[in-house]
């Protein structure tokens, strides 16, 4: 029988398989940060171990990096003295660090795949959940915790059951002012926050297989929170027109036997998945959140739903407490929900053509009286393409905040932050409550609805804004 | 890690599903640099509602939590276990666990027990009329013991016997050095390096 994409990944990994274990798999890319490592680090130190392979590990800083003054020390001591101890822990163990103010500094899972290092085939770590973003290139990458950033440090490789697989099928044709951040929002609310849990997912269809490398990272990204670890695309032309030249793709004949390789990694005609869900992209809209898990979604047109009209008592329940945090009623539409900041960011959205989407969105209008739009690149790699493509000054001239690089508003370690009772529209990945800040309200968006929400200040898509090009809104999913 | 092999202890009916990780333990918590001092962090938006079922005093010192589905969603955060550790729990029950937060409390020596929701209503039940009502949590037998309950849980051997021995997944690895040295001696050429160019 044919093998799935992430079934052949799988096995060309195995370093040993025994009965009654779990597969010991190796790992080519390590990508580290200050959040999850420090621990990890220390484990090391005390049981007198070395990295073992310092040319598969790289760090960066992303999680605590503030987003202005980057050039003076950070305010926070707390931020500070963890970001001083990957400093302290790459120099002493040795690995590749890009600290703020580095040109390669961003968020980890932008710094991959933009330094080439992110290759179809591979296997990518990192103490961060939202590596499954590293799926859109045919990798299989996943979140680790701190023990097993430890292992990987310590070994190269982890045991891990193999996981099964669940094929995620979008036929037809993504609407006109559709994007792949209102197909994940969609796929979420149809599987639930625990529909892939146990599953690795596969992305693929016509509607998938036309997506640019930067919107399938935004559909990958977000395969945790439909509660698998990792989520894949078959790589393709677009796949390598993307990585052919970046700094570390192979060259030469090194590429060719590369690409021949890539090639391979598809999903046998005759494989099977352990479940599969399709979805007709044509019924798709711009989709947003409502509630306080990424599954509480709907279709923009659509209202605040009322909890009593789920059968299920813990989602009953799961939905009055959203409502009653979120400050929302049932009923309500989600147009006329005002927010008071908008964040355009993140490794969800924080790439060039998230930027340039928004942008294009807010080019001769402003941001409404009273709201703060943050635009906050992935990278201070796509921070200098967006000046050197002067998305910056379309921000600033609309009245939004163009910053340094950074995780930022995505979770608020650093100072960018929702104040108690804020409600954002943001192009993250995740609406927890306090999420953004203590208090604070989040409904996820793509770049385009966070664009037009800024400059509406309610929910709105740019079809809303007067002056736009009438794109008909199919009724929702 | 510490071994698990059996625990009994008061346990806490938490009725809520989709318990994400930045509820165990908010990002603000994660600057921290070790394994410890995280208990206060623990659920801390809503231990700020003195109704919290934690800030009860008859829960106080319960070592079992009893939560709704979907526990652990989110980040990948180790904290979020630690923090459930440092604050006194030894076990976590639930109808379903995200994988992240399943692995990382496994590889802690936090015992995280798989029962039918109807199980779980059913020791919500109990702890919630009897708040002093002991639950056991037998490694050793894979089972869940209470007044009126009895269920027997599944969990992989090998995940069962690391627990059971309090062994550390790292030494086992180096054991098969062999294997992983042979592994790299065959890795194709093209594969991505991180040495700076």
């Amino acid at each position: 029988m044919g093998r799935t994409l992430a079934e052949k990944v799988w096995d060309d990994h195995v370093v040993r398989r025994a009965q009654g274990e779990p597969d010991l798999l190796f790992i080519d890319l390590h990508l580290l940060h200050e959040v999850t490592s420090p621990q990890a680090f220390d484990g090391l130190r005390q049981n007198g171990r070395p990295v073992r392979r310092l040319d598969l590990t790289i760090a960066t800083e992303d999680h605590n990096t503030p987003t202005l003054d980057i050039d003076k020390p950070i305010a926070d001591p707390v931020s500070r003295a963890q970001l001083e101890t990957l400093r302290k822990n790459c120099a002493e163990f040795g690995v590749r660090l890009h600290p703020l103010g580095d040109v390669e500094q961003g968020v980890v899972h932008v710094v991959g795949p933009q330094l080439g290092l992110t290759q179809p085939g591979t296997t990518v770590v990192c103490g961060d959940s939202h590596t499954s973003t590293h799926g859109a290139f045919g990798a299989l990458a996943f979140g680790i915790g701190t023990s097993q950033v430890e292992h990987v440090l310590a070994t190269q490789t982890l045991p891990m059951s193999r996981p099964k697989t669940m094929a995620v099928t979008v036929d037809g044709e993504l609407p006109e002012g559709v994007t792949a951040k209102d197909l994940i929002l969609a796929i979420i609310a149809r599987i639930g926050t625990g529909g892939g849990q146990g599953y690795v997912l596969e992305y693929r269809g016509p509607a998938v297989e036309k997506l640019s490398m930067e919107a399938r990272m935004t559909i990958c990204n977000m395969s945790i929170e439909a509660g698998a670890r990792a989520g894949m695309i078959a790589p393709d032309e677009t796949t390598f027109d993307y990585l052919r030249g970046r700094a570390h793709a192979p060259e030469g004949e090194e590429w060719d036997a590369a690409v021949a390789y890539w090639k391979t990694l598809r999903t046998d005609e005759d494989a099977e998945f352990d479940a599969e869900v399709v979805i007709d992209a044509a019924e798709l809209a711009p989709f947003v959140t409502w509630g306080t898990n990424p599954g509480q979604g709907a279709p923009l047109s659509a209202h605040v739903p009322d909890p009593a009209s789920y059968e299920d008592a813990s989602e009953r329940f799961a939905a009055e407490k959203a409502l009653e945090y979120m400050g929302l009623t049932a009923g309500q539409a989600l147009r006329d929900i005002r927010v008071d900041t908008v964040f355009v960011g993140s490794c969800t959205n924080g790439r060039i053509e998230d930027l340039r989407a928004a942008a294009e969105v807010v080019t001769g209008r402003r941001v409404a009286e009273g709201v703060r739009m943050l635009v906050v690149p992935g990278s201070a790699r796509v921070g200098l393409q967006a000046v050197d493509e002067g998305l910056d000054r379309v921000f600033k001239e609309a009245g939004a905040e163009w910053r340094h690089a950074g995780c930022s508003m995505c979770l608020g370690m650093n100072p960018d932050q929702l104040a108690p009772g804020e409600r954002s529209a943001s192009t993250s990945n995740r609406n927890f409550e306090g999420r953004q800040g203590k208090g604070g309200r989040t409904h996820l968006v793509s770049p385009q609805v966070a664009a037009a929400t800024a400059v509406l200040g309610h929910l709105a898509s740019p079809a809303d804004l007067s002056g736009a090009p009438a794109v008909p809104e199919p009724s929702g999913v | 890690m510490e071994a698990f092999t059996t625990h009994t202890g008061r346990a806490v009916p938490l009725r809520r599903s989709n318990v994400d990780t930045d509820q165990i333990i908010p990002a603000h918590w994660l600057k921290k640099v070790t394994r410890d001092g995280f208990e206060d962090g623990l659920f801390e938006a809503w231990r700020k509602n003195p109704d919290f079922v934690l800030n009860r005093p008859v829960y106080q010192g319960a070592t079992v939590l009893v939560a709704g589905p979907d526990f652990g969603t989110g980040s990948s955060r180790e904290h979020a276990v630690w923090a459930l550790q440092n604050y006194g729990f030894k076990a976590v029950v639930s109808s379903r666990f995200a994988d992240i937060f399943r692995g990382n409390s496994l590889k802690n020596g936090l015992l995280t027990v798989v029962l039918d929701q109807k199980v779980v209503d059913a020791l919500w039940e109990l702890t919630e009329q009897d708040p002093n009502a002991p639950v056991t949590v037998d490694l050793q037998d894979r089972q869940v013991r209470a007044e009126g309950v009895t269920a027997d849980f599944e969990l992989d051997e090998n995940a069962r016997w690391r627990l059971l021995n309090g062994l550390d997944d790292i030494s086992i690895t180096l054991r098969n050095e062999d294997d992983i040295a042979a592994y790299e001696a065959a890795r194709p050429s093209y594969k991505p390096s991180t040495v700076q160019l």
